[in-house]
């Protein structure tokens, strides 16, 4: 069954672009050299409206997870139970993105476990930023 | 401004909390504003202000034209959801103290018992927010708040039992309450046998699913002089969001811990002019266990990572308890209508008639919705 897909709007299409050609872009302040995770219209340090889409190294550590159980979404039901962990990129502690980890079972994941990211294809418009256990 | 100044509570008034009520959110909402102006002893005829959840399903207009109100001259809507609960009494309160209005309604029906989850009808595109967490499979607000949870654990060692502990105290509350949906004995071990929902919270840890509708009449202080019922002052009533907000996956800023409790308690403090040490009982929002236990520390109960063990050994029951808690039972055990009967029961404790009574309770703490936009009172013996 088909997931819930982002929609993607002009602040957030160049992270989805990003994502569809494989490459973790974050944004970054053009002003104050802030980055920001949601992606945002204004810097909220220095309010600049100008900002850049910087490549990440894509490495993180789990900061926090959770594993989902019976009843949810009938789109996420196939997997359940599965875990959602929240990622924390080594570039900044306020860059934490949401995601799964593709190949560790719910049970095995842990704070603070080293990741990396990866990428899965859902459309031609969407490709999810993804993780896999990292050493 | 002195307590004789502040806008008062009157009225009190609610339907009987069910999970399938048989009749519209409008008609129980209806039902329980009358019940509400009945206890005050005032008419329709002087109602001329009404407050509603921006979520409600029928607007201020809708409920003004069943109850033949002549003329609305003040209204408006609390958002976020749980979050917007004490923030009707601080708009309402805003309004009578300003000489906007004379008497203001605020009020909260919902029958989310038969109503369905909302998280069920989410769609096939998310955008907002939502597009960066609801692809992941965190959907339901159980999630939201379980990854706060799981991080509390790891960073302070806070324990199942600890959450355990507050769901206990609401059931040994809602106990002794005729209103309460679930009286049933429970232990700590029920709580940590209860199926897992969204580890590391359990079904015991979440709130209950009811029909059910309440409402409060508030005034000026003058006013409530002349009315039936003992009035409650309205000592404060605050919001609260900091800073970088995103709702229901406030994530990203730091500290992450930091809910929009910690600015809503700062803000009470300053404007009540009183302390966490001052009050006498608490009602906690209690969607979840752990936005209990993060609130206690939040505003000032005790010091951050501390709320699990303050949880412990009896300090949130009553009649012992260091801060009896949730007198009614609360979200988790006597009825969950987005926080609006911890309200309820804050005025009866200051009313003295609550059905766990706390001794000579002046000040009582109600606080509305965690892990969003949220909003806070303290409610006064006049």
């Amino acid at each position: 069954m088909e997931i819930p897909l982002p929609l993607p709007d002009d602040d957030t299409r160049p992270f989805w672009e990003g994502c569809r050609r494989r490459e973790l872009l974050m944004q970054r302040c053009a002003a104050c050299g802030r980055f920001r995770f949601t992606p945002r219209h204004l810097c909220p340090s220095c309010r600049s409206q100008r900002c850049e889409w910087v490549p990440v190294s894509g490495r993180g550590t789990v900061y926090s997870r959770v594993i989902c159980h019976p009843p949810v979404l009938p789109a996420f039901a196939p997997r359940a139970p599965y875990a959602v962990v929240l990622v924390e990129l080594e570039e900044d502690a306020t860059l934490r993105m949401l995601g799964n980890v593709l190949d560790c079972p719910p049970e095995e994941i842990e704070i603070g476990m080293p990741v990396q990211v990866d990428f899965q294809q859902l459309t031609d418009e969407i490709t999810l930023p993804q993780w896999r256990r990292a050493s | 401004m002195h307590l004789s100044e502040k806008a008062a509570i009157v009225g009190i008034g609610q339907s009987e909390f069910s999970k399938n009520i048989g009749r519209s959110e409008r008609s129980i909402a209806l039902e329980a504003i009358g019940l509400a102006l009945e206890d005050a002893g005032v008419t329709a005829d002087e109602v001329d202000g009404l407050v509603r959840f921006d979520l409600e399903s029928s607007t201020e207009v809708e409920i003004a034209y069943n109850l033949g109100i002549p003329n609305l001259r003040f209204f408006a809507e609390a958002g976020y959801g749980g979050g917007g609960g004490c923030a009707t009494l601080a708009l309402a309160a805003m309004a009578v103290e300003t000489g906007r209005a004379d008497v203001v309604v605020c009020w909260r029906a919902r029958n989310r018992g038969s109503g369905g989850r909302p998280w069920a009808g989410t769609r096939m595109q998310v955008g907002g927010d939502q597009q960066f967490y609801i692809p992941f499979g965190l959907v339901r607000p159980v999630d939201q708040i379980a990854m706060l949870a799981a991080r509390h654990m790891f960073e302070f060692g806070t324990t199942v039992e600890q959450f355990g502990a507050v769901a206990v105290a609401c059931r040994k509350h809602a106990q002794r309450n005729p209103r309460a949906m679930m009286r049933a004995p429970m232990t700590l071990e029920d709580h940590r046998n209860s199926r897992t929902i969204s580890e590391p919270l359990r079904k015991l840890d979440c709130c209950l699913e009811t029909d059910g509708a309440l409402a409060v009449v508030i005034t000026s202080a003058g006013r409530a002089r002349d009315l039936r019922q003992p009035s409650v002052a309205i000592l404060a009533a605050v919001q609260g969001s900091g800073p970088e907000h995103v709702v229901m996956a406030n994530y990203h800023k730091e500290p992450f811990l930091e809910t929009p409790s910690f600015y809503a308690a700062r803000e009470l403090w300053r404007q009540s002019g009183v302390g966490p040490d001052d009050i006498d009982c608490a009602q906690f929002y209690d969607a979840f266990t752990p936005l209990v236990t993060i609130s206690l520390e939040e505003y000032g109960f005790c010091k951050p990572g501390e709320g699990g063990p303050f949880s412990e050994n009896g300090r949130l029951e009553w009649p012992d308890g260091q801060l009896p808690t949730n007198t009614s039972g609360g979200g988790l055990s006597e009825a969950y209508v987005h926080g609006f009967n911890l309200i309820l029961e804050g005025v009866r404790q200051a009313r003295g008639t609550s059905t766990s009574q706390v001794e000579d309770a002046e000040l009582c703490l109600v606080t509305s919705g965690g892990g969003v936009p949220t909003s806070a009172a303290v409610l006064a013996r006049t």
